[in-house]
């Protein structure tokens, strides 16, 4: 077990390094520069600009000093938003993306694996056929059309719930369901494949044989068969959340890491792009590892690290 | 077969409609934000350009770049997995850790950077090696290689999954033991039992790309005016809802477009992975 984590530890580190070194370079390669919005600046300036965040000197200096304040945990400074370094920045910004990102993951882990044992429960039936459609539907609209589509309905002609922002309750209702619905629609497909299956098996038999009523045969036993492949798409999940919360923060204007994401690559702002990165890429890899030893729990026949 | 019937009629009316409609639609109007009417059936948007031209040309590049990226992780995915999962051993759980760590690095993030980095060196490139009528049309090629480069990594797994599969089978064997030669029995044996697991992922595939692409455009990196696609109508859409005036047929029609095709796709692909599985049964 610990061999086993050892290990994911290890590719995480090369992950990491291998993400650092391809944002760094790209970073240098595309044109214009940190300083590019500013009028031109004397050269003794300029000068003092590039050294106070460590912009000067050969590329390798510059690398090589970058991954060593790295390893200290200083993400550095940023240099479009003066005076903030990038660990304030992800300190405010982080939370923000978190809570958004935890709220949609329950919203389509129980959301999905609901509708998936429904649909499963009434095969053929017009509970299954409509929500097997409105998942195919949520899965072919992305997160741009769903959300403006719900700003329509309820934030514009019924006037229920606010357009975006963030900081009350009621902020938090629409941006958490646009970006769950796709990856419930996913799980909810997931779900009902594998509840057909395990409805197949014989303890399902012998469950009925004994006399539980449908509801307990369905929740009490076949879900703790059927949600495996669930539990292993988690993993998946979560990366999805990330990258599809830039846009659904884009769409409700709501301040969290996305947005400065997207910035940080349009102002060729090195540091805080390399920052909020890493951070993904490391919550990513100990997800995924914590996901891997729950499903290595689960279901004993699996052996991780035999 | 619905699926399939919708797909042909929107590749065909892709391909045919810019150039049905006369030109003068493709110019600009006098008026924005006209609602639908007779002289232009889906209105105009912001520049007063006609919607449904606008459409038609975004379907043509949409599933242009839906497919060319396909094709692209297609071809990378394919000759990975199938080197991957025919050497087997050491190399294979070298190449598989290789695609475990890409995997971890988020898509759309990569796919920021990398295209923001390379799109402005090709675009020099193409106007360096006088070629400049293409330099509008990088965006395209660009879009088409990332997105290609970021979407082999399934393909390789599952290709890989099979040619495990399949090289234990008696078949290949036996064409080992008559002293068939590798390249032989990869192109005899084990491709034609992969066609069918890679059809269907290839069709899965495009709308995950279009779907990709059209994230791209939103966020200001994909396709750019003039040129369009359903990612850029509809963020262009996304980006004028006001409580005052809803301007509704600019988001409706191009979600119909791309919905409908989307949906159609996914279905396609799913009937095709029910028909091959040899597990399901009636």
């Amino acid at each position: 077990m610990i061999r086993f984590i050892a290990k994911r530890m290890l590719g995480l580190v090369v992950v990491l390094f291998c993400v650092v070194t391809i944002t760094f370079f790209l970073i240098r390669l595309m044109p214009g520069g940190p300083f590019d919005s500013e009028r031109k600046l004397p050269e003794h300036i300029e000068r003092a600009l590039l050294a106070r965040y460590k912009l000067d000197g050969p590329i390798l200096g510059q690398y090589f000093g970058y991954l060593g304040d790295l390893l200290h945990g200083d993400l550095r400074l940023s240099t479009k938003y003066r005076d903030r370094s990038v660990n304030e920045i992800l300190a405010d910004a982080l939370p923000v993306s978190a809570t958004l990102g935890a709220i949609a993951f329950v919203l389509a882990v129980i959301g999905g694996i609901l509708i998936g044992s429904l649909a499963a429960s009434f095969q053929h039936s017009w509970i299954d056929r409509s929500a097997m459609l409105a998942a195919l539907g949520a899965i072919s609209l992305p997160s741009f059309v769903i959300g403006p589509l719900l700003i329509l309905i309820f934030a514009i002609d019924l006037q229920l719930l606010p357009v975006g922002g963030w900081g009350t309750l009621n902020s938090l209702i629409l941006p958490a369901i646009t970006l769950a619905a796709p990856y419930a629609a996913y799980i909810a497909r997931l779900t009902r494949a594998s509840m057909l299956e395990a409805l197949t098996q014989d303890f399902v038999r012998t469950a009925r044989a004994k006399g539980l009523s449908e509801s307990q045969v369905i929740y009490k036993h076949a879900l703790k068969v059927a949600i495996l492949p669930v539990v292993s798409f988690l993993g998946p999940l979560a990366a999805n959340l990330l990258t599809g919360s830039i846009v659904v923060e884009n769409i409700f204007s709501i301040p969290g890491a996305g947005g400065f994401l997207v910035n940080s690559v349009l102002n060729r702002d090195g540091f805080l792009l390399s920052g909020i990165v890493i951070v993904y890429c490391v919550l990513l890899v100990l997800f995924n590892l914590a996901v891997d030893v729950v499903y290595g729990w689960l279901d004993r026949r699996i052996i991780l690290y035999g | 077969m619905a699926a399939l019937l919708i797909l042909v009629l929107v590749a065909i009316a892709a391909i045919i409609g810019p150039s049905l409609l006369p030109a003068a639609d493709a110019n600009v109007s006098q008026q924005s934000f006209l609602p639908p009417s007779g002289l232009h059936p889906f209105g105009t948007d912001l520049n007063g350009r006609d919607l449904l031209y606008r459409v038609l040309l975004g379907a043509q590049i949409s599933l242009l770049v839906g497919m060319a990226g396909a094709a692209v992780s297609f071809a990378i995915g394919t000759t990975y997995g199938m080197i991957a999962g025919y050497l087997g051993g050491s190399v294979d759980s070298m190449m598989m850790r290789l695609v475990d760590i890409l995997y971890a690095i988020p898509r759309l993030i990569f796919l920021l950077i990398l295209i923001s980095a390379v799109d402005p060196m090709l675009r020099a490139s193409l106007a360096a090696a006088g070629l400049p009528g293409l330099v509008g049309y990088s965006k395209i090629f660009i879009l088409v290689a990332c997105l290609g480069f970021t979407e082999w990594l399934t393909m390789a797994r599952i290709i890989r999954g099979q040619v495990l599969s399949l090289k234990s089978q008696e078949f290949v064997l036996a064409a080992r033991s008559i002293g068939q030669s590798h390249s032989n029995i990869i192109r005899l044996h084990l491709l034609p039992n992969l066609i069918g697991v890679a059809v269907v992922y290839l069709t899965l595939t495009v709308p995950s790309v279009i779907l990709d692409e059209s994230f791209l455009s939103f966020l200001g990196v994909g396709i750019q005016a003039p040129l369009a696609s359903w990612g850029l109508l509809l963020s262009d859409a996304a980006q004028v809802i006001n409580p005052i005036k809803g301007y509704w047929w600019l988001l409706v029609f191009p979600a119909i477009a791309m919905g409908s095709t989307l949906l159609a796709l996914n279905f396609l692909g799913d009937g095709l992975r029910d028909a091959f599985d040899p597990r399901q049964r009636k």
